[in-house]
């Protein structure tokens, strides 16, 4: 069990959504940077997708209320357990009534709490994450707020950590040789043309070539980008369909929306590109006034950056099981 | 710059085919939209049905999303040659023979005007109709659900008489209550979420459309009828 002792808005729990309704506008939600996530669960030897803690509004406390192990992944915001500092992306046990602190982050803006065994909260729809526009799923349907008590799964084998934690490479560092670095300060987002790109003629152009800036119109729903406005050559009415998040909308102001883990699950803007789903945490983990630009790519690239992330991930559960199973088997 | 960022930076020819009356483009690495190209009416409507339960089969689809006379299919991996995907999808849709999908009847019972009619008054002088008369258009029709979409329940209901088109607004109203009775252009529906809305509302229904702890979450599902039932008319 977990107490929530301090919290900003818009803390939620997520898991990795629930895909599979979006044929009755039910929006997939899940964390916005589900790798973080993935990779928390594979150090714990959870189900990659256990429920978590979505962090992005600080300072964030909790009270554990009996021992457990956990790890906090994504955004690095200065963790520590009863003041003492604890490094991000390292698995460490931890005992009752210890707490953990989070601070705001410098770089990158999400931070995921990953719990042994996962949070145990009712999974509705089949997912356990928290659909803020519907009001369902996660903690009543809503944030956490100071006051909370969460639970905990059951653990049937609980991990044998070593003492000091065991710790991951942030895949930023780990998956450099993948994911291209920033270029003049912004992030490089990479995308596949979508079926009204051929529409924006020249503007087309101007949509790869200029870089982006986050604008504070910017949540979980979707991120509203400034920069030179593009616009379709001829205006085009669109008949409504379904979209997926990382769809690259241009509303009639001519500036880009990217539509994000809680996207409207129908769209009817004309849409000129869509991000590679590999890369969409990396828009999870970019801040409101940072910049981005876009790249792009072919679906084999895509596809073999996600065979390298899925590869990872998987390292990272086997590497957890085999550490841990020494430490057992010396005991 | 790595090999791969190297790579990257070569231009890509956007993949849109268009074939037959139908387009299948992208979105993004595991998404693909085919548009049905021709009429907006319930026979292309009705191939889309067809379409989705031939598509849902296939081994790689995660997920269908049937939309406004297209169909947006999400599969589970990232197909390493995404135009044998789409003319696959061409081949599909040009054997999709036109199914009826055998829905319930639902009926709404509707307080017309009132003060959740906002924009009645704007569709009368529009239409230059009387609130009265368009009213009694709106429930002596009879409705398709088409597809749902947007928010959780929401049904795109077809079948609206044209004397009542009334396009959708420039500036969303912020505040719209969930059931509202509303038009959106040539369609009609009922709102499931209190929240900003573009459509235009004439009246309102208590009826829930929602209920994420139910079976079948939804209460519209595609194909299903819809009537109208004047419970009240406040004008």
């Amino acid at each position: 069990m977990i107490e929530i002792i301090q919290t900003g808005p818009f803390n939620t729990v997520q898991d990795l959504g629930r895909p599979g309704f979006r044929n009755i506008g039910v929006t997939a939600s899940g964390a916005m940077d589900p790798l973080a996530l993935k990779i928390g669960n594979s150090l714990l030897g959870n189900e990659t997708g256990a429920a978590v803690l979505e962090i992005q509004t600080y300072p964030f406390k909790l009270r554990f209320s009996k021992a457990t192990a956990f790890v906090v992944t994504g955004a690095d915001c200065g963790a520590s357990i009863d003041g003492r500092t604890v490094q991000p992306w390292c698995a460490l046990s931890v005992g009752g009534g210890q707490v953990l602190e989070l601070g705001q982050p410098r770089v990158a803006t999400r931070a995921y709490i990953c719990f042994a065994g996962g949070i145990d909260v009712a999974s509705v729809m089949g997912s356990r994450s928290t659909s803020l526009r519907g009001a369902f799923g996660g903690n009543e349907g809503r944030f956490l707020i100071t006051g909370d008590v969460l639970q905990l799964g059951e653990v049937s084998a609980p991990l044998n950590l070593p003492a000091t934690g065991l710790a991951v490479v942030d895949p930023t560092y780990a998956l450099s040789d993948v994911y291209p670095a920033h270029e003049d300060g912004a992030l490089v987002v990479r995308a596949i043309p979508a079926g009204e790109h051929s529409l924006f003629g020249e503007d087309a152009e101007r949509f790869w070539s200029q870089t982006w800036k986050i604008s504070t119109q910017s949540d979980r729903t979707g991120y509203r980008l400034m920069g030179e406005p593009i616009k379709p050559t001829t205006p085009v009415e669109m008949r409504s369909h379904g979209v997926v998040s990382g769809v690259v909308q241009v509303p009639p102001s001519g500036e880009p929306i990217i539509q994000m883990a809680d996207a409207n699950t129908a769209g009817g803007y004309p849409k000129i590109a869509g991000v590679i789903e590999a890369d969409l945490w990396r828009l999870g983990q970019a801040r409101i006034g940072s910049r981005l630009r876009f790249v792009r790519v072919t679906h084999a690239q895509a596809a073999e950056v996600e065979r390298a992330v899925v590869g990872f991930i998987d390292d990272v559960g086997k590497t957890s099981r085999m550490v841990c199973g020494a430490l057992q088997a010396m005991k | 710059m790595s090999a791969s960022a190297a790579k990257i930076i070569q231009p890509v020819e956007a993949l849109a085919l268009d074939r037959n009356g139908a387009r299948v483009s992208p979105i993004g690495s595991r998404a693909f939209l085919l548009e049905a190209t021709g009429e907006f009416d319930l026979a292309a409507q009705r191939r889309i049905w067809a379409l989705s339960r031939a598509v849902e089969l296939w081994s790689e689809t995660l997920e269908i999303v049937p939309g406004m006379t297209n169909l947006l299919v999400v599969l589970t991996v990232t197909p390493e040659d995404p135009e044998a995907l789409a003319l696959r999808l061409l081949e599909a849709w040009e054997q999709a023979e036109s199914i009826d999908l055998a829905g319930r009847t639902i009926e709404i019972a509707v307080t017309y005007g009132g003060e959740h009619a906002t924009d009645l008054a704007a569709l009368c002088d529009r239409s230059g109709l009387s609130d009265h008369e368009v009213v009694r258009i709106h429930y002596e029709g009879t409705y398709r659900v088409f597809a749902l979409g947007s928010a959780p329940g929401f049904g795109y209901l077809h079948g609206l008489d044209p004397r009542i088109y009334m396009p959708r607004k420039t500036v969303p109203s912020l505040n719209m209550a969930r059931g509202c009775v509303t038009i959106g252009g040539m369609q009609t529906g009922v709102a499931v979420l209190t929240g900003p809305n573009g459509w235009n509302s004439i009246g309102f229904a208590e009826l829930q459309m929602f209920d994420p702890m139910s079976a079948t979450p939804a209460v519209m599902a595609p194909g299903d009828t819809v009537r109208f039932v004047p419970a009240s008319i406040e004008l």
